[in-house]
């Protein structure tokens, strides 16, 4: 009887022995109490809302240009405020040390304050008494007392609401949703079980993200899937860009106020190779088709643990650039010849002594600082070269540097490169992924709404009727919503007709 | 097709109208709370209020079929669709409350939100290839009739602060509740302005130089008071009076600051005008004629939360990540709208806490619904319109 006195001040833990409330002197009892205290856990929620918040201020490293340098980037494009977000880290904000830290903190928040509360509520719960002290009865939100009261009827009435009702020595105790008490410990396991998810993406072998450039025409190995049973490999068979019409009537209005088209898909057909197992590297593999796809947006190609998603393109990429040996005089031509962008050959052999050759290539041409041709990288973009031009004429060669709309000559020349075509080809860009932590976090987030639910659509309804020397008493309690344990008791009144449940002024407080 | 759906809008529109009227007319009997009076008033602004949900989803529905996918791809459609959800989640609570003032304060802010999206543009729109799943009306329905139910946690919650709020001084309280109030004014000043200055064919033009360094024009329907950042003028129509700073880079970010200056200018003379017929504050002036139990507003307000959370969890972050992982690869990418969708639910989750674990009842609580709900609107609002990233599809 006792412990009834003590839990008048909280009906939330029924007055268990919390292991925070009972040690308090060795610094693991202090660590303990700390975590285990929902003001913590609550200033841990809103300390990790408020950097969240901050992080949205400007966009995050990840999301500006991958061409610049943040942090130039930063102040020329939002000023001072953007100089001093960048100088405090919070262009990288989520992948702080500090938020991974607020993080791990209200982890550990949600596991210590659940067993803290947790456990011994539970064996509170299980453990509880049909009688009641009369303080406890008293004090309880609703009650009264009755002259008389028929007690059969009572629990007739209260069953029949699928209230579960024990008897003892002529005192009632009907609970209702007892289950909804544990829907905020099974919510907080779902979280745990959701964010140690999200951790062991850090372990190897768990997870793969990469990306892959193929162009049309070409297999490429698939990085991250290498295995003892051998390496994937992708033909890029086509890639298909699609744009709304805009002669389309049912979207005329919308496409007529955009600049430019809307797209409407996004597509790489692709085949998927695998190798022999055990095939060295450096050999021409020998591939093994596996299946056709059509990658789309929204719709990634899946095989064994991997997902191949459309993540990106690029559309006229130059792949070959074909010349003509011309006689400036004459304008004669002396054969023709291609050059593959990607693998360009030393010798173009043009017969009858007719020659060239490249003495240097600029896949992606510039002019570098010390004012000398140079290349950006190696994607053709703005390809170059310096040919030198053989003939019966010209034996000892004519150099020229040829590039897009440039031609530029050591002397005068005889002979010139001129433009005959480009060839050009598209690429896809996909996103290699494997990731095997999203069952775990499916399975965090499922227990989470589980709980969530439970505790919150569903609510533990507690009535307790105990006779005494002045008559009936009958208190009432539930962990929310009042108004339906009020309808409950309305019916129960208007059936047994013991004294209505008052409310007592609740402090405004 | 799309002819009936927009008449069917508009339609839902008058019927909303006529709701909060009759839930008004419910609440002016001097006599007791109880009398014939108010019971048939409240049932006939119910039913209404049902009617018009009905013709708005039949809006819903013929949109759909006109188009070919689920209405809810830009923002006219979105937010239309966030105020049907908040009738429908206010058709919900009252069905268990049976309380007529909420009536008079959830309709009309459902009206402000639904008369806020027929601003947008109100084509109807192609998806782009990450709109096209199932999972864009799954994800998008949950998620805003989460907020919806929220919203009327929002609703409750401001009633309550009106009711019990000492309005005999002036205080910090009282000022905060004049804000709110001034806030809701002002969505009603961007609507009468909007639609004075579009009856008037109001037009200034600018050219600006866009991200891929083009010339382009644009175009201002109201007078301008927020230049772009580097425009010149092409006619001499009025002002501007200040250049846009140059790191505010939504799309259209000028004139949609622009925009939002009136929406605050006209708001407040509307405001002003009120405290002059009323001679005292609105919250003042409302006080008397909300006479709902306050216990019964804290309960609604919680329980509207309790409601919505899981709705909200359930479809602004766990199918949203789903779809997340399907279209883009991962399912979290910190992209501003999935941020201020986590900061919603970190907030309400502080809110439960603080409610369950802390015993915040009663003002404590419902100050909490009124900043959840502003939360919520900034993350339908600014972070489309005025953060950058995968959702500004405005």
């Amino acid at each position: 009887m006792d412990n009834d006195v003590e839990v008048l001040s909280s009906m939330r833990y029924e007055g268990s022995a919390r292991r925070s409330q009972t040690y308090n002197k060795t610094f693991v009892d202090h660590i303990w109490n700390f975590f285990s205290s929902v003001r913590v856990g609550v200033w841990l929620i809103i300390l990790i809302l408020v950097a969240a918040a901050i992080g949205t201020i400007f966009p995050q490293e990840t999301f500006i240009p991958p061409n610049v340098d943040p942090a130039t980037h930063y102040e020329s494009e939002y000023g001072t405020l953007g100089l001093i977000y960048y100088l405090l880290g919070f262009h990288n904000l989520y992948g702080s040390w500090w938020f991974i830290i607020l993080l791990g903190m209200l982890g550990v928040s949600l596991i210590i304050a659940s067993l803290d509360r947790g456990i011994p509520l539970y064996k509170a719960l299980k453990t509880q008494r049909v009688t009641r002290h009369d303080q406890f009865m008293k004090k309880q939100r609703l009650f009264s007392i009755s002259k008389e009261a028929e007690l059969d009827e009572i629990k007739y009435t209260l069953e029949s609401l699928r209230y579960k009702v024990r008897e003892e020595n002529g005192n009632l105790f009907a609970e209702k949703g007892r289950f909804s008490r544990w829907g905020a410990y099974v919510n907080h396991v779902g979280l745990i079980i959701f964010l140690l998810g999200a951790m062991l993406r850090f372990f190897p072998g768990m997870y793969v993200d990469e990306i892959l450039w193929v162009r049309e025409g070409e297999k490429a190995s698939i990085p991250g899937t290498k295995s003892d049973e051998g390496q994937y490999y992708l033909e890029n068979k086509e890639f298909i860009l699609e744009m709304y019409d805009k002669k389309d009537k049912k979207f005329n209005g919308a496409l007529s106020s955009v600049n430019g088209e809307v797209a409407k898909n996004y597509q790489s057909n692709v085949t998927l190779y695998k190798t022999k197992p055990n095939h060295t590297i450096g050999e021409d593999p020998e591939l093994v088709k596996v299946q056709d796809g059509e990658i789309r947006v929204n719709e990634p190609l899946k095989f064994d643990s991997f997902a191949l998603y459309q993540t990106d393109f690029k559309l006229n990429e130059f792949s070959k650039m074909s010349f003509e040996l011309e006689e400036k005089a004459t304008g004669k031509k002396f054969g023709k010849l291609t050059v593959d962008l990607h693998d360009p050959k030393k010798k173009y052999d043009l017969s009858n002594g007719y020659k060239v050759e490249i003495e240097e290539y600029f896949p992606n041409f510039i002019l570098n600082e010390q004012n000398q041709p140079s290349t950006i990288n190696n994607l053709p973009d703005n390809p170059a070269f310096v040919f030198s031009m053989y003939s019966p004429k010209t034996p000892k060669g004519e150099k020229a540097f040829v590039g897009i709309q440039k031609n530029i000559e050591a002397g005068e020349n005889q002979f010139k490169m001129s433009f005959a075509g480009i060839e050009t080809k598209d690429l896809t860009a996909l996103t290699v992924k494997k990731d095997h932590t999203l069952w775990i976090i499916a399975l965090g987030g499922i227990i989470f709404m589980i709980g969530v639910t439970q505790g919150l659509y569903w609510n533990y309804r507690r009535i307790w009727i105990k006779q005494n020397q002045d008559g009936v008493w009958a208190a009432a309690h539930t962990n929310k919503n009042w108004y339906g344990l009020k309808k409950d008791l309305d019916f129960l009144v208007d059936k047994t007709g013991i004294t209505p449940l008052v409310e007592k002024e609740t402090d405004p407080k | 097709m799309a002819e009936i759906s927009s008449t069917l809008l508009y339609g839902a529109f008058i019927i909303y109208l006529f709701a909060t009227l009759f839930f008004a007319m419910s609440l002016s009997d001097k006599k007791h709370e109880k009398a014939a009076h108010t019971q048939k008033w409240g049932k006939i602004g119910f039913i209404t209020s049902c009617v018009g949900f009905a013709a708005q989803l039949g809006y819903f529905i013929t949109r759909w079929i006109a188009s070919g996918h689920a209405p809810v791809s830009n923002l006219f459609e979105f937010t239309t669709f966030f105020g049907m959800m908040m009738v429908l989640a206010f058709i919900i609570l009252y069905a268990i409350y049976r309380t007529n003032g909420l009536g008079v304060f959830a309709m009309p802010v459902a009206l402000l939100v639904i008369a806020y999206a027929s601003m947008f543009p109100k084509d109807i729109s192609p998806l782009i290839p990450a709109l096209q799943s199932d999972w864009l009306k799954i994800h998008v329905t949950t998620a805003a009739l989460g907020e919806g139910i929220l919203a009327i946690s929002f609703v409750s919650g401001l009633i309550y602060l009106i009711r019990t709020v000492d309005q005999s001084i002036s205080s910090k309280k009282t000022m905060w509740i004049e804000i709110v109030l001034y806030t809701l004014v002002s969505v009603v000043g961007f609507i009468v302005i909007s639609a004075a200055f579009k009856g008037l064919g109001y037009e200034a033009s600018f050219e600006i130089m866009n991200d891929q360094n083009q010339p382009e024009k644009i175009v201002y329907e109201m007078p301008v008071i927020a230049g772009p950042a580097n425009g010149e003028p092409l006619d001499d129509s009025f002002g501007p009076v200040f250049s846009t700073p140059s790191w505010m880079n939504g799309v259209d970010a000028s004139i949609k600051l622009n925009t939002f200056i009136w929406s605050l200018l006209s708001g407040a003379v509307l405001y002003g005008l009120l405290r002059v017929i009323l001679r005292k504050r609105i919250g003042a002036a409302l006080q008397p004629k909300v006479k709902i139990k306050s216990e019964l507003l804290d309960e609604i307000s919680y329980r509207a939360v309790a409601i919505g959370f899981p709705i909200f969890t359930l479809g602004a972050l766990i199918f949203a990540m789903i779809w997340a992982q399907e279209a883009w690869s991962r399912f979290w990418g910190w992209d501003p709208k999935e941020v201020w969708a986590l900061i919603t639910f970190l907030f309400y989750a502080a809110y439960l806490h603080f409610r369950l674990s802390r015993g915040w009842h009663g003002e404590k609580s419902a100050w909490l619904c009124v900043l959840g709900f502003w939360i919520i609107t900034f993350n339908l609002i600014a972070v489309n319109l005025v953060l950058v990233g995968l959702h500004s599809y405005a």
